[in-house]
């Protein structure tokens, strides 16, 4: 998803997840109608998202981050007896490994990078073992290596594991060696949706991003 | 199977409870009084702090808890006749039902507002018990609440709150270790998320308040025990403050860290009014030399320097 800032990106998935509430129109997830669901509800559905500004857990470790979003999705988070310490072990691990912060596993998640921080929003919401996946600006204020890597990795989440990824970045690289479609929002609507070549050369688009001029995005 | 759970501190917890278990063998009566009393207060500090510390809900107003299970344990010890044990059993589970209908009320209003409403709630509580003559004895209080013999004596009431405190400290434990507590952490780091991530925020902290509550009735019964009585103060919003400060002191992100601050408040309280009646000013002073040299209260700083230590070798 492309968007000037203001667009409506964030506002958007903040209705498909339920955080807000739409005065009209639908949610419709596999068939199923989810609009106005409370977030807990459509995460339960196979949807999950990463956050714009880093929204991790700050005072719980790396490991434990991770953890707790697969308790949440493994229904345990109301029993109040078995040691977390012995659930959900191994599948935490698979998650951290995917994404690559299985060297600082234990550290706390306040005392990374940025750039870290942001894996680790990602893998948060793989926790919830996801169908869906909504990233909010993953590679925001990455360093070009971290972006790189979190390029790869965002590849790596749709072509291996199969989960369908809605992501809205502002850097047009990014966006076009990566997507199948595009939509573009500008101020509360969507002015296109469609391939990448659709999108690339579409007068509106210009207009938005240009100011007019005919040239192709990238 | 709990290997994993204490993971060493075993030894030390199974150490301080010998020595607390043989406290009645060469201490005083009055020092057994004392230590059964902060070992209930620090109960109800603790009780506080798995909302407080580990839920990051502000319960401004915990002692209506500790109040109402003294009050349920005593009322029905004296009004119904029946067995006396029943009390213990009574007073907790009314202060885990007050606990809810005041958290049902409270948990749609975040962090400052939650605890001002909490407050004005709790105090309508304890304006109820005070106001009630004929039921509670009012400002009265209730005294020479009748016990079973075995826990009658001082040393037997002395017992029966160690090992209640003990079974109860252990419970939480468990519980703060569970699934349950994880979600619960990460609602108080963060709220959003965890609703994100497929929690049901209100229903779990709900919980969390229920049994934050029963413990609080817990602790007010074993007042009663060790007490004999029961008084509308109990549950004033000076008592609530006390609690916090409990938590602040001791450390609300360690476990032991509020039955610490309650060992620390309890003695100053004993020993100081007695040498002066500016306690309060006392508590004041320390109070800011806490929020100064000690953010993360005393065992936060005790661990902190341990793991310098080693970090240094």
């Amino acid at each position: 998803m492309l968007g000037p800032n203001g667009a409506g990106k964030t506002t958007l998935f903040n209705l498909i997840t339920g955080v807000l509430k739409p005065d009209s129109g639908k949610v419709v997830f596999k068939g199923e109608d989810i609009t106005g669901l409370p977030p807990y509800q459509v995460c339960r559905r196979g949807i999950s998202r990463s956050f714009q500004v880093v929204n991790v857990f700050p005072k719980l470790s790396v490991f434990e981050n991770v953890q707790v979003s697969v308790l949440s999705r493994q229904k345990r988070t109301w029993n109040l007896f078995t040691p977390s310490a012995k659930l959900a072990i191994a599948e935490t691990d698979r998650i951290l490994g995917d994404v690559g912060l299985m060297d600082i596993r234990d550290g706390t998640s306040a005392a990374l990078s940025h750039g870290e921080r942001k894996v680790l929003e990602i893998a948060i919401a793989l926790g919830g073992n996801p169908e869906f996946l909504i990233l909010d600006e993953p590679t925001a204020g990455m360093s070009p290596e971290e972006t790189t890597r979190c390029i790869d990795l965002i590849k790596q989440l749709k072509e291996r594991l199969g989960i369908t990824i809605l992501f809205c970045e502002h850097d047009m690289e990014i966006v076009f060696s990566i997507s199948d479609r595009i939509m573009v929002m500008v101020r509360g609507s969507t002015i296109i949706e469609g391939t990448c070549d659709d999108v690339r050369c579409c007068q509106e688009v210009q207009d938005a991003y240009l100011g007019g001029s005919d040239a192709c995005l990238m | 199977m709990n290997s994993s759970v204490f993971r060493g501190k075993l030894p030390w917890v199974i150490a301080a409870l010998v020595v607390l278990l043989c406290f009645p063998l060469f201490l005083d009566r009055f020092y057994v009084y004392l230590t059964a009393i902060i070992l209930l207060t620090g109960l109800c500090a603790t009780s506080l702090n798995f909302v407080l510390g580990y839920g990051g809900v502000f319960q401004f107003h915990h002692a209506v808890f500790y109040g109402v299970g003294a009050y349920g344990t005593a009322l029905m010890i004296i009004k119904s006749g029946l067995s006396p044990w029943l009390g213990f059993i009574v007073g907790p589970v009314a202060a885990a039902i007050v606990g809810l209908v005041i958290g049902v009320i409270c948990i749609r209003l975040s962090k400052l507002y939650f605890g001002m409403l909490q407050i004005s709630l709790g105090s309508l509580v304890w304006a109820i018990v005070y106001r009630w003559y004929s039921f509670t004895g009012g400002d009265d209080g209730i005294h020479g609440v009748p016990l079973p013999d075995i826990i009658s004596s001082s040393s037997g009431s002395y017992y029966f709150t160690l090992i209640v405190t003990a079974v109860s400290m252990f419970i939480l434990y468990r519980m703060i270790k569970s699934p349950f507590g994880s979600a619960l952490q990460g609602i108080r780091d963060n709220p959003v998320r965890s609703e994100m991530i497929g929690v049901n925020v209100r229903l779990q902290q709900l919980l969390a308040l229920t049994i934050a509550g029963f413990f609080g009735g817990v602790a007010g019964s074993l007042f009663v025990v060790v007490d004999n009585t029961v008084f509308p103060d109990m549950m004033f919003w000076t008592l609530s403050l006390e609690l916090i400060i409990m938590c602040l002191l001791g450390g609300w992100l360690s476990y032991l860290g509020p039955m610490v601050g309650a060992a620390v408040i309890v003695l100053l309280r004993t020993y100081v009014s007695g040498i002066t009646g500016y306690w309060a000013l006392v508590l004041g002073v320390i109070m800011m030399a806490v929020i100064f040299f000690l953010p993360n209260g005393v065992l936060g700083y005790l661990d902190r320097f341990v793991k310098k230590k080693a970090g240094n070798k």
